[in-house]
């Protein structure tokens, strides 16, 4: 069955972006469509994106394996990428990563049996202000992962089980407010930083 | 001391150097964490696209030198003047050009373009059209990583705004002129933001670097003449035709200017984003605004991972932070990403992590980057952190540092064996008691995490 067939508006707006005769630019949005709506990348998938871009499968292939991103065996409804780099392991990543292991009793690349979590380690997710975290498949970040927090979210996507996540709850760290005419830097803790403000 | 004042001459006002200057304002984090600043509403309401307006009512050369007049360097990282990028693309050429806005951010310990894409994505827009005509192109994209979901979403959205307000599209804010820029996301590839990996990866090629010349400016994306700049480098420009060059230049150091985005991560009381002026010291970022570190530290990368490691002294700490200070210290200014080092863990156990993450991010192109860190870096750290070390590894891995150091393709080798050989040369002691004893001077490393 084709996956795109369907969805011919999408593909349009896709090529729209770039030069009309620059169609191979559109591998990596088409890829990310594929990815995101099945949790992986089939061959049946990687010849479709070939006939939109007018390229071959063999070509879509080495642009995929490139990237992280895209996987070409199936991943969990949720797939939980840990940022292991050093400001997340200064916080404590190696640690998450071994409950995460332990408690869904899968490791990197497994699915568990009810094919709900899936476990990858990934590089610094540009968040390291909020460390440690995870990326949840493309539907957003997980911040600030303690214990009891990691827990509390485990629990939470095995209520909701559809692929959706909670609302991230993790104050953007530093913020800057008027306050009596002046502005000023904020943080995430609600105080004023700087002090004398 | 009033009347010492009133008898000097008057002089320029003294450069805004600190974060504490009554006279300074966060203007690029302005309206972070204001509730729906990202809609088109807000935005209008707070003076966005009126930079633009006036860029586009002039013509591209005073758009270029209001930048340099500014004194706006890249906040990519290399710092270079961003007025002077713009005037290397060709006057007259029927090529179309491109402008392509790098949000690729995926240096360890970046994280200031993400904030500002969520929060403020017409600010990045604004640039985007005061850039876009500055280099006569219609056509810009937004190359932004995979990973930055909500980033890219709240730009899409901003997009389609403005292109329904008439701000972007065939008659772009009413002069005549085609204005289109797109959001094109990566999909977790660290290499996507050298710029020139990045334009093979926007052509749909795997992201290798590509050899220069011909540069950017002759032939980069689809051939035509392209510039890259940084999200940040991009919306300072919409702030400086809004604000003026001098308001910009009105901060800063002789040849730093302007605001910018220092944020800190490790073991910090308040890890965060800080705009402030250039030339504002480390001690005031990393205490008066950080709050200041929660353990002992040893050292700090200054400006993301790749910039060598400065020591954690007074001396450092009252320097001003800005390009030539660091460079004389033998480092760079970098992302402004700092990131602090505790002394109670392993400089060895560090430095694997972070080898280990160029190791990953290596795109296998050329043989001093692909072998010399893919392989020989990874498994000689490796051997000295699980104890099977031995005195000559030390040797060893300072003919790596030499034999990958300028010798690989592009400058991700250099960037691991930079804040790599800058760890050694503080803290050698360190490499070699692990090497002689079969485990390291500090176990800091292992427990780390928070219960609560
Ligand atoms: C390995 C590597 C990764 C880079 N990553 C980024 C990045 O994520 N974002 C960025 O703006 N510049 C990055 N750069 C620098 C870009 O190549 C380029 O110099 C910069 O985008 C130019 O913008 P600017 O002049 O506004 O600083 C990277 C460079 C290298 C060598
Ligand atoms: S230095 Fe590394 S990333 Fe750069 S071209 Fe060579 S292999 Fe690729
Ligand atoms: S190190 Fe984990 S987000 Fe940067």
């Amino acid at each position: 069955m084709s996956f795109f067939a369907n969805k011919q508006n999408l593909v349009s707006d896709i090529l729209r972006r770039y030069p009309t005769d620059r169609k191979r630019s559109a591998v990596m949005p088409l890829l990310r469509e594929v990815q995101n709506a099945e949790g992986y990348v089939s061959d049946e998938r990687i010849a479709e994106i070939a006939g939109i871009i007018e390229s071959t499968a063999t070509e879509v292939m080495s642009v995929m394996s490139f990237y992280s991103t895209y996987s070409s065996i199936p991943t969990g409804k949720y797939h939980l990428q840990v940022c292991m780099t050093l400001s997340c392991a200064l916080a404590g990543s190696d640690q998450l990563w071994d409950y995460l292991q332990d408690k869904l009793e899968i490791s990197q690349g497994e699915v568990t049996s009810d094919g709900l979590f899936s476990l990858q380690r990934v590089e610094c997710l540009g968040s390291c202000g909020t460390a440690p975290l995870m990326q949840i498949s493309d539907a957003g970040y997980a911040e600030c992962l303690t214990k009891k927090r990691t827990d509390a979210l485990l629990e939470e996507l095995k209520r909701r089980g559809d692929g959706s996540i909670p609302a991230n709850d993790t104050p953007t760290p530093v913020f800057v407010k008027h306050i009596d005419g002046r502005v000023v830097q904020v943080t995430s803790d609600g105080q004023i930083a700087g002090g004398n403000a | 001391m009033t009347a010492i004042l009133e008898n000097t001459a008057p002089e320029k006002p003294k450069s805004i150097t600190s974060g504490l200057d009554p006279r300074f304002k966060p203007r690029l984090y302005e309206h972070v964490g204001v509730p729906n600043s990202w809609t088109l509403e807000y935005a209008l309401k707070n003076g966005a696209y009126e930079g633009a307006k006036k860029a586009l009512a002039g013509t591209p050369e005073q758009v270029q030198d209001e930048a340099k007049k500014s004194g706006l360097r890249g906040r990519g990282g290399a710092g270079f003047p961003t007025g002077v990028k713009w005037s290397f693309m060709p006057k007259e050429d029927s090529k179309p050009h491109y402008l392509v806005c790098n949000a690729d951010e995926s240096e360890p310990g970046t994280y200031k373009d993400r904030y500002l894409m969520e929060h403020d994505p017409h600010q990045l827009i604004e640039g985007m059209l005061v850039g876009m005509h500055a280099i006569r192109a219609n056509v810009g994209y937004i190359y932004i990583r995979g990973e930055y979901i909500l980033a890219a979403e709240r730009l899409e959205r901003a997009i389609l705004d403005a292109r329904a307000a008439g701000l972007l599209g065939d008659n772009a804010m009413g002069f005549g002129k085609s204005m289109q820029v797109f959001v094109h996301r990566g999909a977790g590839a660290y290499i996507c933001g050298e710029e020139t990996a990045l334009m093979n990866s926007l052509e749909g090629l795997r992201a290798n670097p590509r050899l220069k010349p011909p540069f950017p400016a002759q032939a980069g994306i689809f051939g035509m003449p392209t510039t890259v700049n940084n999200v940040v480098s991009i919306a300072s420009g919409a702030l400086i035709m809004r604000h003026g060059s001098d308001w910009f230049a009105s901060m800063g150091t002789e040849k730093s200017k302007g605001n910018f985005l220092f944020h800190i991560s490790g073991p910090v009381k308040r890890p965060g984003v800080y705009e402030l002026p250039l030339g504002t010291t480390y001690r005031e970022i990393i205490y008066t605004w950080g709050g200041g570190p929660t353990e002992v530290i040893k050292a700090f990368n200054p400006g993301g991972s790749s910039t060598p490691m400065l020591p954690f002294t007074d001396e450092i700490l009252d320097m001003q932070a800005d390009y030539e200070n660091c460079a004389a210290k033998g480092t760079f200014l970098g992302t402004g990403g700092i990131i602090l080092i505790p002394k109670n863990c392993d400089i060895v156990n560090m430095m694997y992590n972070y080898v280990r993450f160029y190791a990953h991010e290596s795109c296998g192109k050329c043989t001093p980057c692909r072998e010399g860190i893919g392989t020989w870096m990874v498994r000689l750290m490796q051997k000295l952190i699980s104890g099977r070390g031995d005195p000559n590894d030390v040797k060893i891995l300072e003919d790596l540092f030499g034999n990958i150091k300028g010798k690989a393709f592009c400058l991700l080798a250099d960037s691991c064996i930079m804040p790599v050989q800058s760890a050694y040369n503080l803290f050698k002691e360190e490499f070699e008691y692990i090497a002689q004893n079969g485990k390291p001077m500090y176990s800091g490393y292992a427990n780390r995490w928070n219960v609560e």
